[in-house]
């Protein structure tokens, strides 16, 4: 992997390429328009837009407080359930307007899933019915299909090896990196589009962490995936995008840059996530 | 990767999402249908309450006036007269319980979060068996114990027996609110050099407050409203009396002895005590609601 913060030297002479015609940029799979998300009353995101590109890993990073979380969660609609919490602006899926009435949050969160910073099996039911919850609140009764199901999501979060033999235990029987991996075959088991990750890393050891960043990578080509992290070198290391958030006035988040993760970290424009990135302030 | 190797995955999708667009409406429907037998059940509980509340304001509201505030009892017949000793009654006896039980409420649900031994479990289960006593099993055992051996009937005797009532109550009350702090707290006090006690003291006890002060006026409202004690112990009284070892009227008895009288005025009366009580203990539970819900906002 190139070091994204080494400018390559361009050979005297030799023009750098012309960017020619961009590729064609496939239509992103959720849109953010002037997002704003306020807790009674007192704005906590403001006016943030940006494109999540399908089949790409995109990360939210800034500091504590900055709205990360906040933005995550107005994706798939979690603030329904906090009260006093408001959201406006557009967020769109897809060109369904998630906000707008057109599709229930139920059936939007089967589409965009999430991973919670600390893993949060259901410690009643075995690994099994964990991995099937999500299908069978979901009314698939089928056997076969929550089976087959179940299997691709455990091999795709790369824990089927390990507990293909213990189906019927208990999830808490699961050590903290597995159960983490676990709840990522739960969400993906409904083959959302989107998986939305909030620090999923930050109660694992380096060794669970780093399968996990790995299986990232794998999980692509499946799910586009938003993740917010702390960690500036899981940022560069995951994500192909990268969206660096920071408190305005009266401390809302306002979002300072969004670009490719290479751009972001390696020739920022904005002072302010240069200063950010190499780790100056925040 | 190729579109071979995904395509499984993209024809699952589909079926796993066509199913939850299927069923999203029936699943829907289903859990509306659950939450309106939810407000059903909130209906069927609180048409008594509120039935129970309006007769007895309505018929309560009558007998007030300045006159049974501030008078004392005229005998039956003659107007004007009011509960005003019953009033203060009332509120030396609950207070005195209070005051007593409360300390030693609150610091036995301390024991009984922080430790399983077999002396908490038999704490347990002695508060569990005495909150399920009838209330006159201690009146009468108030009566023997105080009222028997001072020769006279008196409000400690009454003070004694309403504090019983309420300790286990305000004791298994503590403990689940000292339980649902979090243990982290603890630890993390601990982890600072700080005493057992004195991370109890500082930060267990005061992170539990809300909870606690719910539980403490749980087990007031539970022993302000008793009568079959008091009837063994402090009797009741037509005249001022503020001294604790004599007789004193109180307003459950102006209720009992005046309610199955033939005169209406005296009847009026108990109805008058009854809204009284009702009040007493509607603004001691939502009094506590709001302190609590004061005191977890300024926790944020
Ligand atoms: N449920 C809530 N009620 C009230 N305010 C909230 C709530 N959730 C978040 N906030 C406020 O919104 C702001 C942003 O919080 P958020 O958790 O999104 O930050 P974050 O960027 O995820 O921080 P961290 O990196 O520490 O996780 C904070 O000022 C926080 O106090
Ligand atoms: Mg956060």
């Amino acid at each position: 992997m190139t070091d994204p913060m080494i400018k390559p030297e361009l050979a005297p002479g030799v023009a750098a390429e012309p960017e020619l015609v961009p590729p064609p940029s496939p239509m992103p799979v959720m849109q953010l328009r002037d997002v704003s998300v306020a807790f009674s009353g007192r704005p906590a995101v403001r006016n943030v837009s940006f494109d999540i590109p399908e089949n790409e890993v995109t990360a939210l990073i800034g500091p504590s407080g900055s709205g990360k979380t906040t933005l995550l969660r107005s994706l798939n609609r979690m603030h329904d359930l906090v009260r006093g919490a408001e959201v406006s602006g557009s967020i769109l899926l897809g060109d369904i307007d998630v906000y707008g009435g057109s599709i229930s949050p139920t059936l939007l969160r089967s589409r965009v899933g999430m991973v919670f910073q600390r893993p949060n099996p259901f410690p009643t039911m075995s690994i099994y019915d964990n991995v099937t919850s999500g299908l069978r609140f979901n009314g698939v009764r089928r056997k076969a299909l929550l089976e087959e199901a179940a299997e691709s999501a455990l091999i795709a979060a790369a824990l089927w090896d390990s507990v293909k033999n213990r189906m019927k235990a208990h999830a808490s029987t699961l050590s903290g990196g597995e159960q983490q991996r676990l709840c990522i075959a739960r969400a993906l088991a409904v083959e959302p589009r989107v998986l939305l990750m909030d620090e999923p890393t930050s109660s694992l050891d380096p060794v669970a962490t780093k399968r996990i960043e790995e299986l990232l990578g794998e999980l692509k080509d499946r799910v586009s995936i938003v993740i917010v992290t702390h960690n500036m070198q899981q940022a560069m290391r995951v994500s192909d995008t990268c969206a660096f958030l920071l408190m305005g006035e009266d401390r809302a988040g306002e979002l300072v840059e969004y670009a490719a993760t290479t751009k972001l970290f390696g020739e920022p424009d904005d002072p302010r996530t240069a200063d950010y990135v190499n780790g100056r302030f925040g | 990767m190729t579109l071979m190797a995904l395509d499984p995955i993209i024809a699952r999708r589909i079926e796993i999402h066509s199913i939850a667009e299927r069923t999203v409406q029936g699943r829907e429907r289903r859990a509306s249908v659950a939450v309106w037998a939810c407000r059903a059940c909130l209906i069927v509980v609180l048409i008594p309450l509120v039935a129970i509340l309006f007769y007895v304001a309505s018929r309560g509201i009558a007998a007030w006036n300045w006159a049974f505030f501030s008078h004392l009892p005229t005998p039956a017949g003659i107007p004007g007269g009011g509960v005003s000793n019953a009033i203060v009654g009332s509120l030396i006896i609950d207070g005195v319980a209070a005051a007593a039980a409360v300390p030693f409420g609150v610091a036995g649900g301390l024991f009984l979060a922080e430790s399983d031994g077999p002396v908490a479990g038999a704490l347990r289960f002695a508060a569990d068996v005495l909150s399920g006593l009838p209330s006159i099993t201690i009146g009468i055992f108030a009566y023997a114990v105080i009222v028997k051996i001072q020769g006279h009937f008196s409000a400690v005797s009454a003070s004694f027996a309403l504090g019983v009532l309420m300790l286990p109550v305000i004791m298994r009350a503590s403990e689940t609110a000292i339980r649902s702090v979090p243990r982290e707290l603890l630890e993390g006090g601990l982890s600072l050099g700080a005493r057992r006690a004195t991370v109890a003291r500082k930060v267990v006890l005061p992170a539990a407050l809300p909870g606690l002060i719910t539980g403490v006026l749980l087990g007031i409202a539970r022993a302000a409203g008793e009568t079959a004690p008091l009837l063994f112990t402090v009797i009741g009284s037509q005249y001022w009396n503020l001294s604790p070892t004599k007789p004193m009227g109180a307003l459950p008895l102006v209720v009992f002895q005046n309610g199955i009288q033939a005169y209406p005025d005296l009847v009026k009366t108990a109805w008058g005590a009854a809204l009284f009580l009702v009040v007493m203990i509607l603004v001691l539970s939502v009094g506590s609601r709001l302190v609590a819900a004061r005191l977890r906002k300024v926790r944020r």
